[in-house]
């Protein structure tokens, strides 16, 4: 603790770069690092790509152009699309509210935000499932209107909603703390109205972190099974997601198929993450120039 | 919270906070998304489980291949969290700490997990060792099961859940640079004892968050279990799985009685994951607040 307090580290950048052989264990973190990532994922990863390489052009063709799985990438996408999209509002609105006003239980509300973390997708899928049946809580209210979510393309997204709900609050939520209010203060004496600051001043000082958790959500809807199988209805061209085409296959010892589908999910994946890092490269700089 | 008046009082006088009405509008939207969303779903569960009685609800957890799930998932965990454990702190250490080629890119390759479909990430370790797979041959001559036994099972957690502990604590341990531990480095401190004395103490709040939703994950797996399972009751079936089967078979209260335990799970971990973040929180700003023309100043304000 003592040690902690004792010297306080103000700028670590000059450091750092003086102190590159100073600290042991370069060596061996390192080596550790890139033996336990090759083994458990990067491995792994390369079987998926050269088992795909054993197959025809026609083989992989066929498995990842049939009708039914360009169904399931548009649902998969389309759905992951809205989901971000709602998040990518009410994200906004629950970071500003958390960061900007005071309210009776907001330290709850604040770690609320990260039950979709917490709570196992197959758990959240049968609640929600529950939910929006048509005996559900919620579905109970909706089937008089003619609405119902349940075992239908809209449950999908209401899962994907839950499930990718916290990553907009989480990359938002520490940039809106450190803007300036100075800047603020300047464009109301200017004369500008709220609405102006929010739109002129605000939303392009945070809108590289927005990107970020809109990518985010997204990138993590694509990939989401458990909690989407329980509401979906899982109808063939209707209500199948991409995931459950690879599980469909594998379970009909299809694992060529599996493995052509499986390979186009993780091109899609790798370019996600790219863009991703594109994105959080672009807030850094955004960052550094205003300080 | 005085500071937070004090600025949000000033904030109302320059004109840099919003009409009290549209305020509280805000707030008001806020909050119902997110009992919507969140609240009705957690509160579901606990409802679903109880529909029945008590009773039911015991009953449905006291069967002996709910027992066997709970068993198996505390296995994978207790395997799966402490090799990310080790994994995350010397990734971090790594990253944190030194400059290198290609450093940008190896934090990207401890991402990737997070990227990847858990489904896609299961079906990776069938095409190794299941019975068609690449040595999967091999591994039967030698009679050793991986795909739809424990060790499968094992491996696809650890592979959804290696980034956790790791993206926890690369910005923190960076946010504190290297000048305490080349202090302790300097006056002679091994590099073990600088880890521990130093590094450890600095980074623990940190890390028990990582730890925790590492674990959270690691026992709420489900696409990546899925595939490499097997679905093998009182045998392969973790919790969620065993929460899927019950409920397909109409079980409802058992299903949820289940669910609700990784609900009770999920519900201790953001707990656990708050005290954390504000213990954290507090310990960088007492080490911020502290001037470092005065570092005498730091007997005076050592927090315990």
């Amino acid at each position: 603790m003592a040690a902690a307090i004792a010297a306080p580290a103000p700028a670590g950048r000059p450091a750092k770069r003086a102190s590159r052989r100073v600290l042991p264990g370069f060596g061996l973190t390192l080596g550790y690092t890139l033996f336990y990532l090759s083994v458990i994922v990067l491995i792994p990863l390369s079987a998926l790509v050269f088992t795909s390489f054993s197959l025809s052009w026609e083989q992989f063709w066929s498995a990842v152009a049939s009708p039914r799985v360009l169904a399931s990438y548009r649902l998969t996408f389309g759905a992951s699309f809205l989901a971000a999209l709602v998040n990518l509002v009410f994200g906004l609105l629950i970071a500003w509210v958390l960061v900007r006003y005071r309210f009776p239980g907001k330290r709850i509300v604040d770690a609320l935000v990260d039950l979709p973390f917490a709570l196992p997708t197959a758990v959240a899928g049968i609640a929600l499932t529950s939910l929006l049946a048509d005996n559900g809580w919620v579905g109970s209210l909706l089937a008089p209107l003619g609405i119902h979510l349940a075992f239908k393309p809209a449950g999908i997204v209401v899962a994907l909603i839950f499930i990718s709900l916290p990553f907009v609050v989480r990359t938002v939520q520490p940039v809106l703390e450190d803007t300036e209010r100075e800047l603020e203060e300047a464009a109301t004496s200017l004369g500008a109205t709220r609405w102006q600051v929010f739109t002129k001043v605000l939303l392009p000082s945070i809108a590289p972190a927005l990107l970020t958790g809109f990518a985010m959500a997204f990138a993590r809807a694509v990939g989401e099974y458990g909690s989407v199988i329980f509401i979906a209805g899982n109808m063939p061209m209707v209500s199948e997601i991409t995931p459950l085409i690879i599980i469909g296959k594998l379970e009909q010892y299809d694992t060529a198929g599996a493995t052509a589908v499986a390979v186009v999910m993780l091109v899609m994946s790798f370019a996600l993450l790219l863009l991703i890092n594109a994105l959080q490269a672009w807030q850094r700089r955004r960052a550094g120039a205003q300080t | 919270m005085s500071a937070g008046s004090v600025r949000n009082k000033a904030a109302a006088r320059s004109g840099t906070t919003e009409a009290p009405w549209v305020r509280r509008l805000l707030i008001a939207l806020a909050l119902a998304f997110m009992v919507l969303f969140l609240l009705l779903p957690l509160a579901a569960v606990f409802a679903e489980a109880l529909r029945k009685g008590f009773g039911a609800y015991l009953d449905g957890l006291r069967e002996p291949e709910a027992w066997s799930a709970i068993r198996l998932t505390l296995l994978t965990a207790a395997i799966a969290v402490p090799l990310n454990l080790v994994f995350g702190v010397a990734a971090a250490w790594c990253i944190a700490k030194y400059e290198f080629k290609g450093k940008a890119f190896l934090t990207t390759l401890v991402d990737l997990p997070f990227s990847v479909s858990p489904v896609v990430a299961g079906l990776t370790y069938v095409l190794i060792f299941g019975a068609n797979g690449w040595i999967g041959p091999w591994l039967m001559a030698h009679d050793i099961k991986i795909i739809f036994a424990v060790p499968g099972i094992v491996l696809a957690t650890v592979f959804v859940t290696v980034p956790f502990i790791a993206r926890e604590l690369i910005p923190l341990m960076q946010a504190q640079g290297n000048d305490e531990e080349q202090a302790a480095i300097v006056l002679g401190a091994s590099g073990w004892q600088t880890f521990w004395h130093v590094t450890l103490p600095n980074i623990k709040w940190g890390l028990v968050y990582g730890v925790i939703l590492c674990n959270a994950r690691a026992m709420g797996e489900f696409g990546a279990v899925s595939v490499v399972s097997g679905h093998i009751r009182g045998q392969t079936n973790t919790m969620p799985l065993h929460v899927e089967i019950l409920y397909n078979e109409y079980q409802s209260v058992a299903a949820f009685a289940v669910a609700s335990l990784l609900a009770l799970l999920a519900l201790v971990t953001l707990v656990i994951k708050s005290v954390a973040e504000w213990r954290q929180e507090q310990q960088l700003r007492l080490a911020a607040d502290l001037p470092p023309e005065r570092p005498h100043a730091s007997a005076a304000g050592t927090p315990t």
